[in-house]
């Protein structure tokens, strides 16, 4: 259905270049100063132009994919990328070997060069970063893809200059898995949609003819498991979302919800509910075993697992409201983590293993925050009127979730979007959907 | 003396009067936002009929799934209509409001739905002929943000499935 893995990437490294670099991007802590960098076209001659045009219908892909990664870098809130317009040096010549004394003219610290040719269906980047200050080249790669693939090379040519600037992984060659919504609050309706981190591409996977909540990304693979309410029988579900097919998870006599991947991608982990309570289970998508993890007459839910698949953190309303609680994936050893004011639910554990972003209901306000995995640490991110839901980024830098408007007493101007928050509680940003959007679930890199 | 006595004595009269009139605004914005005992819903705005005098649905504090003395009525009433109609099944849908995370409430929604199968059942009705689902937040009737639509939307509803 979708081509994700089709698609070929030949990656080398123009130069290895690990030289000693004068810039560097903390971001540990919230970047009130991005770095100044400039992000020059890509060259592009004119024999290419016109395959260009042919292959694509885009004139100047080589400048279209420097606006990828000029929005990308932007976006990330470390960056602050200069107005072209300011820019001295025509970009083929700059690729070559750039006059620092110019790019250090208009305060540039770093600089973005490359060239893009396209010729037999191929299409063929290369791109360099430059240190402006140390006069010297910090990194040099290719790429050759296929000409449609030109938004993805755009993301990676991002992860990589993210990854040399701050020393952690990227987060730009990604896809969001979110619940697309329309019309009126007593009578939604909802699909599957599936686009690129920064908005483009969006498709929908499923019409709206049944209920479709909280879908999620396995860590490993292009499959999601989601909730769908297909034929009234609310079942966790499994789709594939290159060839479309899916398939029901388990055979339970009654809801299964609330569904999230182990991090080897092995299981799914999710929520039963029989008899008004709600226990956890496991189901090896391999040999198909069932495991009951929990087992409580209160409500167990939104169950999420380290990253080393030995602990997993849900909520609970055993204390009699609900919190935070940490066992054993065997369901040995369960520990309350949350003990601050308020409601605590939809624990999600960190990629890097530290920290769990949960939401917060307190006196009427929603917050979205995160707290070490003992539940020391609690660190209020955003505060709003509904919001909830976090899904980690890859790198475990950025936070996506949604959140919803109040409406009046006749039920207008009620709206749900999708945000993003760095986990140093800066750069808060509205996500751009086509539609009013929920659930969101961040994809890992689709390429290293 | 006498004089301060009496004086003392007004001052606690008015001092009482201020007292009840005080609770007596409270009782009456209550009333005025709309028919809520508590943070239960006691109207009828929203409420349909299984037949006539059978109301179908009831209605739930925040968080919570316990029936009222009000909720028992009303499904002693639908215990009684089923055992009158013996060929009819009954699905009963659970529901929560807006101001919960989507996952618990999916969860507290199947339990409100089950506290009411829980009470028909013990009225005779037989289990088989009663299904549960839970919408959890997804389908309120009332879409306001406010009080009075939460408690509309809190509530177990039994529909006829056949």
């Amino acid at each position: 259905m979708i081509r994700l893995i089709n698609l070929f990437f030949i990656v080398f490294f123009l130069l290895s270049t690990k030289a000693y670099s004068l810039i560097e991007i903390d971001i540990t802590r919230g970047n009130l100063d991005p770095l100044p960098i400039a992000v020059s076209p890509l060259f592009q001659n004119d024999s290419s132009k016109r395959n260009s045009i042919n292959e694509l219908n885009i004139e100047n892909v080589g400048s279209e994919i420097s606006l990828v990664v000029e929005n990308n870098l932007k976006i990330s809130g470390l960056f602050n990328p200069l107005s072209k317009e300011a820019f001295l040096q025509k970009p083929d010549i700059a690729h070559l070997k750039p006059r620092f004394e110019d790019w250090a003219l208009i305060k540039a610290q770093a600089l973005i060069t490359g060239k893009v040719t396209i010729e037999d269906q191929k299409l063929k980047v290369e791109f360099r970063l430059w240190d402006i200050l140390a006069g010297r080249e910090m990194m040099a790669l290719a790429f050759t893809t296929v000409p449609s693939n030109w938004r993805r090379v755009g993301h990676i040519i991002s992860d990589k200059v993210y990854e040399r600037l701050t020393g952690e992984k990227g987060y730009f060659d990604t896809r969001i898995i979110y619940v697309s919504e329309e019309g009126p609050k007593t009578a939604r309706v909802k699909k599957l949609a599936i686009m690129d981190q920064d908005g483009f591409n969006t498709k929908y996977l499923t019409l709206g003819n049944e209920l479709v909540l909280t879908p999620r990304f396995n860590p490993t693979s292009q499959m999601v498991t989601y909730l769908s309410y297909f034929k009234n029988l609310p079942r966790v579900y499994l789709l594939d979302i290159e060839t479309g097919t899916q398939e029901v998870v388990g055979d339970f006599p009654g809801m299964t919800f609330a569904p999230r991947f182990s991090p080897d991608g092995k299981k799914i982990i999710m929520s039963f509910a029989k008899d008004g309570n709600s226990d956890i289970y496991t189901m090896d998508l391999e040999n198909r075993i069932v495991e009951r993890i929990t087992n409580h007459p209160s409500i167990d839910t939104s169950p999420s697992y380290s990253p080393d698949n030995r602990f997993i953190t849900f909520n609970s309303d055993r204390s009699g409201f609900q919190q935070i609680y940490v066992m054993k994936s065997d369901g040995s050893n369960v520990k309350r983590i949350s003990f601050g004011k308020g409601l605590y639910g939809t624990p999600v554990w960190s990629p890097r293993g530290d920290l769990i972003a949960f939401t917060k209901l307190h006196k009427g306000k929603f917050y979205i925050g995160v707290m070490r995995t003992d539940g020391s640490g609690e660190r209020l991110l955003t505060e709003n009127y509904y919001q909830e839901a976090p899904s980690w980024s890859p790198n475990g830098r950025v936070l996506i979730f949604y959140r919803e408007t109040k409406s009046n007493d006749k039920g207008e101007g009620f709206s749900a979007k999708l945000w993003s928050i760095d986990l140093t509680g800066y750069n808060e940003r509205q996500v751009q959907t086509e539609t009013d959007a929920s659930d969101p679930s961040w994809s890992s890199l689709l390429s290293n | 003396m006498n004089f301060s006595k009496s004086f003392r004595n007004t001052f606690l009269v008015i001092l009482l009067s201020l007292i009840v009139s005080a609770c007596a605004t409270k009782k009456t914005t209550t009333k005025v936002e709309g028919q809520m005992q508590g943070d239960v819903y006691t109207g009828t705005d929203t409420v349909k009929y299984l037949a006539d005098g059978v109301p179908d649905r009831v209605f739930f504090a925040t968080n919570e799934s316990i029936l009222t003395t009000k909720s028992r009525d009303t499904l002693r009433k639908q215990a009684n209509w089923l055992r009158e109609n013996s060929s009819i099944n009954v699905v009963v849908e659970g529901h929560a409001d807006e101001r919960g995370t989507r996952e618990y409430n999916l969860a507290l929604g199947e339990r409100r739905a089950n506290a009411a199968k829980d009470y028909l059942i013990t009225y005779g009705i037989s289990a088989d002929r009663i299904s549960v689902i839970s919408y959890g937040k997804e389908r309120p009737v009332d879409s306001g943000s406010n009080p009075l639509s939460w408690s509309k939307n809190r509530r177990s509803v039994t529909v006829k499935a056949n």
